[in-house]
């Protein structure tokens, strides 16, 4: 049979392809379902084609505000943990220093631990500290939690980077600042942007830690999941397919960038 | 480029060498200061206060004291080891299943898809952008009872050995364990992808030839060479998709019933509706733990130290 011989030779791309439709099947779910006109509270089930979830996106109570503080929280963690998390990363590759085992455990210990562990031991803290639970508890654990992050993206970048470059431009009379800015951190980039990127998804898209410590705040992922016990508004469908068309937009584009910049580096 | 701390044994004897200046040899610990005072006080410092806080007693009305009441423990552990068992079962079988599915993409994305590979790349990542709680969301369509998947389920017979084992009810995936382990796999496995991914691509593709050319059939180069060459991804991998999958909760609240709940929504629901913080933060400690000492294990027995 030469379709089984086909399928044979060709198993792990058919078993490849499916598992990217099993991943790929909720956002195409989503999508369709932001054209979704439901009966009841819940947007589970296909009734009828409409539009206008696209034509009043906020038209929810509290989604879009919930939507912007989880934007604003995201840039500050981002901001804060890149800073952060690139200043580690930096003394780890180019120094010595005592402690070196301690710190790079404590670097790795947040990502070898299940979040809830984190969220509730970071809560126990605030209450002990009678900190008032809300934007700034919240942005405090996000820095937290995606620093470890960032140190393992720079670092890797850092790593490769060759120190004679560096060398070369002090020989050239550069200073130290201006070796850093003019040579260090271009060719850090990459990798600092990965880091920042990969933090940015990942404090917008927290939710267990955020939920254990925002108080009576709302962010997003907490905004989904409350609809998720009072009825799903179509609109959260629209959000979630603008965020994944923007999102593969930006890579699409970044990618786009990256090609011109090798072509004319050649 | 890297100063040392150490002078040289004889700075006299080598005037160029000198030992660096005091302003010079502080600067990683500049550098390190704020990050790790930041891990410190709001990772570490915060783990202390949940250990005082387990081995305490008391009401939220009267306040809680440090009574070294390790019985919380035993309490926690006689009371919830059901969903202790549960979580560890689920969290094992959806790294099985991202391996089992994720291998075969990754293989796909590292050696198959030629001028695909950013595009695939991209659809493994595109997704991680929609909130994941909107796409876990989407598997109650997805799985809803008479719908298309149920439907062709119900066709192949395949829900009656499935409810026969116990993963799922009669014409029912919703509200089972395997609605369950099906958003647990598909959350996580971006995270076993990746590192999968990253550690196929280093490997030499000259190194099949070789064995082809040596005589190899494809399933032994893959078993002899392709596959240990992987064992860093597959390591991290797993690591990857265990650590966070074990203390999840939002999979089991969305996607199954009180029958399916895990650790993780018990800590939840103690800490922020029960209020018991003691048990909570037994609770907690327990999970990372066992958590802990099973990463510990693995690593060390899987031989990949330098991975951390």
């Amino acid at each position: 049979m030469p379709v089984l011989r086909w399928i044979r030779r060709n198993l792990i791309v058919i078993a490849g392809l499916l598992t990217l439709a099993y991943m790929i099947l909720p956002n195409v779910v989503v999508m369709v379902f932001s054209f979704n006109k439901p009966n009841g509270r819940f947007n589970y089930a296909w009734q009828r084609f409409s539009l206008d979830a696209w034509k009043d996106p906020c038209g929810v109570a509290d989604m879009c505000g919930s939507l912007s503080l989880s934007l604003q929280i995201a840039v500050w963690a981002t901001v804060g943990a890149t800073v952060l998390g690139t200043m580690i990363s930096f003394a780890l590759v180019r120094y010595r220093f005592r402690a070196r085992g301690a710190i790079n455990s404590l670097i790795f210990l947040p990502m070898a631990m299940p979040e809830v562990v984190m969220a509730a031991s970071l809560l126990t803290l605030f209450l002990n500290m009678g900190a008032q639970l809300g934007f700034w508890t919240i942005l405090i654990a996000h820095i937290m939690f995606c620093l470890s992050f960032v140190v393992t993206a720079v670092k890797a970048r850092v790593m490769s980077m060759d120190p004679r470059l560096e060398e070369a431009a002090r020989d050239l009379y550069a200073g130290p600042v201006q070796t850093f800015l003019r040579v260090t951190l271009p060719i850090a980039a990459p990798g600092i942007a990965a880091g920042a990127l990969l933090a940015f998804a990942l404090s917008f898209d927290d939710f267990i830690i955020t939920n254990f410590n925002a108080g009576s705040t709302v962010t997003f992922p907490m905004f989904v999941w409350g609809s998720a016990q009072r009825g799903t508004p179509v609109q959260i469908n629209v959000i979630g397919t603008a965020m994944f068309i923007i999102a593969v937009m930006v890579v699409v584009v970044g990618q786009l960038i990256a090609n011109r910049r090798k072509n004319s580096a050649r | 480029m890297t100063i040392t701390e150490e002078a040289p044994p004889v700075p006299v004897a080598e005037p160029e060498i000198r030992r660096p200046s005091t302003r010079k040899r502080l600067v990683p610990y500049w550098l390190l200061l704020p990050g790790i005072l930041w891990l410190l006080v709001f990772f570490a410092l915060p783990l202390v206060y949940q250990a005082s806080t387990s081995v305490q007693t008391g009401s939220l009305e009267k306040g809680f004291e440090v009574t070294w009441h390790f019985q919380t423990y035993w309490d926690a552990l006689t009371d919830y080891y059901p969903q202790f068992i549960r979580s560890l079962l689920y969290a094992g079988t959806a790294t099985l299943l991202c391996l089992l599915l994720g291998y075969p993409l990754a293989y796909l994305i590292a050696f198959k898809a030629g001028r695909w590979r950013n595009v695939v790349l991209v659809l493994v990542i595109a997704p991680f952008f929609t909130s994941f709680l909107i796409r876990t969301l989407a598997w109650k369509t997805i799985l809803a009872d008479g719908g298309a998947v149920v439907d062709v389920l119900n066709t192949l017979h395949v829900l009656d050995v499935t409810s026969w084992l116990g993963w799922t009810e009669s014409n029912r995936v919703l509200a089972t364990p395997m609605a369950v382990v099906c958003g647990l796999t598909y959350n996580f496995l971006p995270f076993m992808i990746l590192p999968l991914y990253t550690s196929l691509e280093r490997i030499d593709g000259r190194l099949h030839e070789a064995a082809g050319d040596l005589y190899a059939t494809p399933a032994t180069t893959f078993r002899k060479v392709t596959f240990p060459l992987s064992m860093p991804g597959v390591v991290s991998g797993t690591l990857l998709t265990f650590i966070p999958a074990s203390g999840d909760y939002v999979n089991a609240e969305l996607l199954g019933s009180t029958d399916t709940k895990m650790v993780g929504s018990v800590i939840q629901t103690q800490f922020l509706r029960v209020l018991d913080y003691p048990t909570a933060a037994a609770l907690s400690f327990i999970l990372m733990a066992v958590v802990l000492i099973m990463v510990t294990v693995y690593i060390r027995r899987s031989g990949t130290e330098d991975l951390v």
